[in-house]
């Protein structure tokens, strides 16, 4: 078996981490790792994209469990893949789309996991459609606590399952997933971009006109202010059809290769190189670089995972990091939305390209993030002064609108925000505790958020 | 937990009577803060303290804390952890200023400043080391002094004691470095206290919220060490390397 090894972990905004051993399994010896775990617990970690703290448990373990193209098994008749909980995104999409299917949410990265799209219930730019990954598992194989394994899914075990997904790992180990995937004519999209010089436009936009497309999502410069607050560039599309293409992109129409082109060296300056000027620079350029009106055809690359193309982006803040925040509020609460973005747009904290996006309904899962409403997912340097509390006042606004957080994101809130804005914690914690009486699964942001009762945890150590 | 700001859940101060200490841990308290423990020799002067500590939002426990009793240290931090978890953040402010002519008349008096400054740290320090070590994270900041960066003879008992006491800090943060936990050493000059009270103020002096503010400034840019003010950072360098028939001349009260 494997070697244990100490090492400080965290998540992709690189700002609180903690040590703890960290251990590559397959699927044959992962029960018999994880049942060595101390009174600290384990967790399994994916690829390490969730922003905070969701996938490190510090003094304790953690498993990632190795996945290749090798566990990846699609039915071409059903569009049913079955594929191992280790696997990433990118591994998939390469078996699959030049055989024609497309995993049915995709978020804006291909190094996100299996086993961390069903844990974080992640969403894409189709929600308000086809809402967010869970809604497209069939069934998920989950190692237990105590060593054995379930199959679950929303006709068997569905409490379980829903449970799972978006459960940040805490109920078990996404050993393997099938998954049913969208039928695709080409590897291109057909994408609609529309520039806004305000909030309103921008919002009147998608709230009109989102219905008739599978894929919308908007970039909101945060930096500017005043008549110009909200101008953004709303891109929306779906996927190319064969009569979409020219002659020569229609000979190999599901050709897909994406690559990186560049990554960021690992020796960025301290305070990093996005700072309030670099960061406005940046948003003016690409704001004025897109007319008022475009139509085009896109690779899937260029169209959904845009930051893939620069390896190691993180880096770009600095060691200090930083913050991812998203949020959603539910429709009518426009105002929240616009106070925040003011507060945002004034507090001169420099943040790259927001993202805006519409929700359609939620789906069952007691921790699932998506619910009806606005959500905005912003990056800032962690560094930027008087963020923490500005945060802290963001959270109270969102939660007054009845909105709230989503964990893959969060490293920063409370336990009393994070039970404000999911009111059906207990539900999960019931079922969670069933399945890990003796409090196994463990996270730090478990810990911080009280997901996972602290007193029974102590008590076992 | 500690957030992606380092906001502290659980903030622990060792000497919880230190005016000092008291005032970086009302810096470090925060939205995020939950738990605030004072561990204090007094139980009766430390409820005084927790008062002025304690909010909506914060619970303040008092518990008995003495920096002496080193056999004490391990069970109160294993207490400590039992029942409020991990430690997020422990400030190390205890310590003893004494007088020298006191020790220099009755050496039992000096050894028993010494127990409390350095001893009592090592021990404390340790246990508080092993549990971030158990829970993989973690910040101590220690109190220490610039009067331990160059011993002075007009107060080198105090002065021994702190130099042991950095020298331990440092070492501690460079074995905890890894493991994801800090360690952050505080040297102020002199300090406007209680403990300076009618003592005539040294060049360069300073009060307990600036040390505060800065201490909690250096906590989250991760530094490792923090003079206060700064500039007693370069006048220490020069003082450092002073041949020592100068340094003894030298009117520094």
């Amino acid at each position: 078996m494997a070697v244990l090894m100490r090492r400080a972990m965290s998540g992709w905004g690189r700002t609180n981490p903690s040590s703890c051993e960290v251990i590559d399994v397959d699927r044959a010896d992962i029960a018999a790792v994880v049942a060595q775990a101390s009174s600290r617990g384990a967790l399994a970690r994916g690829l390490g994209r969730s922003y905070g703290d969701s996938a490190q448990n510090g003094g304790g373990l953690l498993v990632r469990l190795g996945g290749t193209a090798a566990d990846i098994f699609l039915d071409p008749d059903t569009g049913v893949v079955r594929v191992g909980g280790g696997v990433s995104l990118d591994d998939l999409l390469r078996v699959v789309v030049p055989r024609g299917w497309f995993i049915p949410v995709s978020p804006g990265t291909r190094s996100v996991t299996i086993g961390g799209a069903v844990a974080s219930d992640i969403h894409g730019k189709n929600h308000h459609v086809d809402g967010s990954f869970g809604n497209h598992v069939v069934s998920l194989t989950l190692l237990l606590a105590d060593g054995s394994t379930m199959v679950v899914g929303p006709q068997q075990h569905a409490e379980i399952f829903w449970a799972t997904v978006g459960g940040m790992g805490l109920t078990g180990i996404i050993l393997e997933a099938n998954v049913r995937l969208l039928a695709i004519e080409t590897s291109r999209c057909a994408v609609e971009t529309t520039r806004h010089d305000n909030l309103d436009s921008l919002l009147t936009e998608m709230s009109d006109g989102d219905e008739h497309y599978r894929y919308s999502v908007s970039w909101i410069d945060l930096i500017a202010k005043g008549r110009h607050l909200g101008r953004s560039v709303l891109s929306r599309g779906d996927h190319a059809k064969l009569s979409d293409l020219d002659a020569r992109a229609a000979g190999d129409p599901l050709r897909y290769g994406p690559r990186q082109r560049i990554s960021v060296p690992p020796l960025v300056p301290t305070p990093g190189v996005l700072n309030h000027a670099s960061v406005a620079l940046f948003n003016e350029g690409w704001f004025r670089h897109y007319p008022a009106r475009r139509a085009s055809v896109e690779g899937i690359g260029a169209f959904f995972h845009p930051l893939d193309g620069v390896g190691a982006w993180n880096r770009l803040y600095g060691r200090l990091g930083f913050v991812q925040y998203q949020f959603v509020v539910p429709f009518g609460e426009e105002t929240a939305l616009r106070d925040v973005i003011e507060r945002l747009s004034a507090s001169g904290a420099a943040s790259f390209l927001a993202v805006l996006k519409r929700f359609g309904v939620g789906n069952p899962a007691p921790l699932s993030f998506p619910s009806p409403g606005w959500t905005l997912a912003l990056d800032i340097p962690a560094r930027s002064k008087g963020l923490a509390s500005l945060l802290h006042d963001l959270d109270r606004v969102v939660l007054d609108a009845g909105g709230r957080h989503y964990l893959a994101k969060d490293s920063h809130t409370t336990p009393a925000a994070f039970r404000r804005g999911y009111p059906r914690l207990a539900e999960w914690q019931t079922i969670r505790d069933r399945l890990d009486p003796g409090r196994l699964w463990c996270s730090d942001q478990a810990r911080r958020l009280e997901l996972v009762d602290q007193a029974i945890i102590r008590s076992s150590s | 937990m500690n957030n992606a700001f380092g906001e502290a859940q659980h903030i622990v101060l060792l000497g919880g009577n230190s005016e000092i200490g008291l005032a970086v841990v009302r810096a470090l308290i925060s939205p995020a803060t939950q738990t605030v423990t004072l561990g204090c020799r007094s139980l009766d002067k430390g409820a005084i303290v927790a008062a002025t500590v304690a909010s909506d939002t914060v619970t303040v426990d008092v518990v008995h804390f003495d920096a002496a009793d080193s056999a004490g240290h391990q069970p109160f931090i294993d207490a400590e952890v039992a029942k409020h978890g991990d430690l997020d953040a422990v400030v190390m402010a205890f310590g003893v200023l004494g007088e020298q002519s006191d020790f220099d008349s009755d050496p039992v008096v000096a050894a028993d400043a010494v127990t409390t400054n350095y001893v009592g740290a090592v021990s404390s320090g340790l246990a508080v080391a092993k549990q971030f070590r158990r829970q993989g994270h973690g910040v101590l900041v220690v109190l220490s002094s610039v009067a331990g960066e160059r011993v002075r003879s007009a107060n080198f008992v105090y002065g021994s004691s702190k130099a042991g006491l950095d020298a331990f800090a440092q070492g501690l943060g460079d074995t905890l470095a890894p493991l994801g936990a800090q360690v952050l050493v505080v040297r102020p000059g002199f300090v406007h206290s209680a403990m300076t009270k009618g003592m005539k103020p040294a060049p360069f002096s300073t009060t307990p919220d600036v040390v505060a503010a800065r201490t909690v400034k250096a906590l989250r840019a991760g530094k490792h060490t923090v003079w206060v003010p700064g500039t007693l950072r370069f006048v220490f360098g020069i003082f450092r390397h002073l041949p020592r028939a100068v340094w003894r001349r030298l009117p520094l009260g």
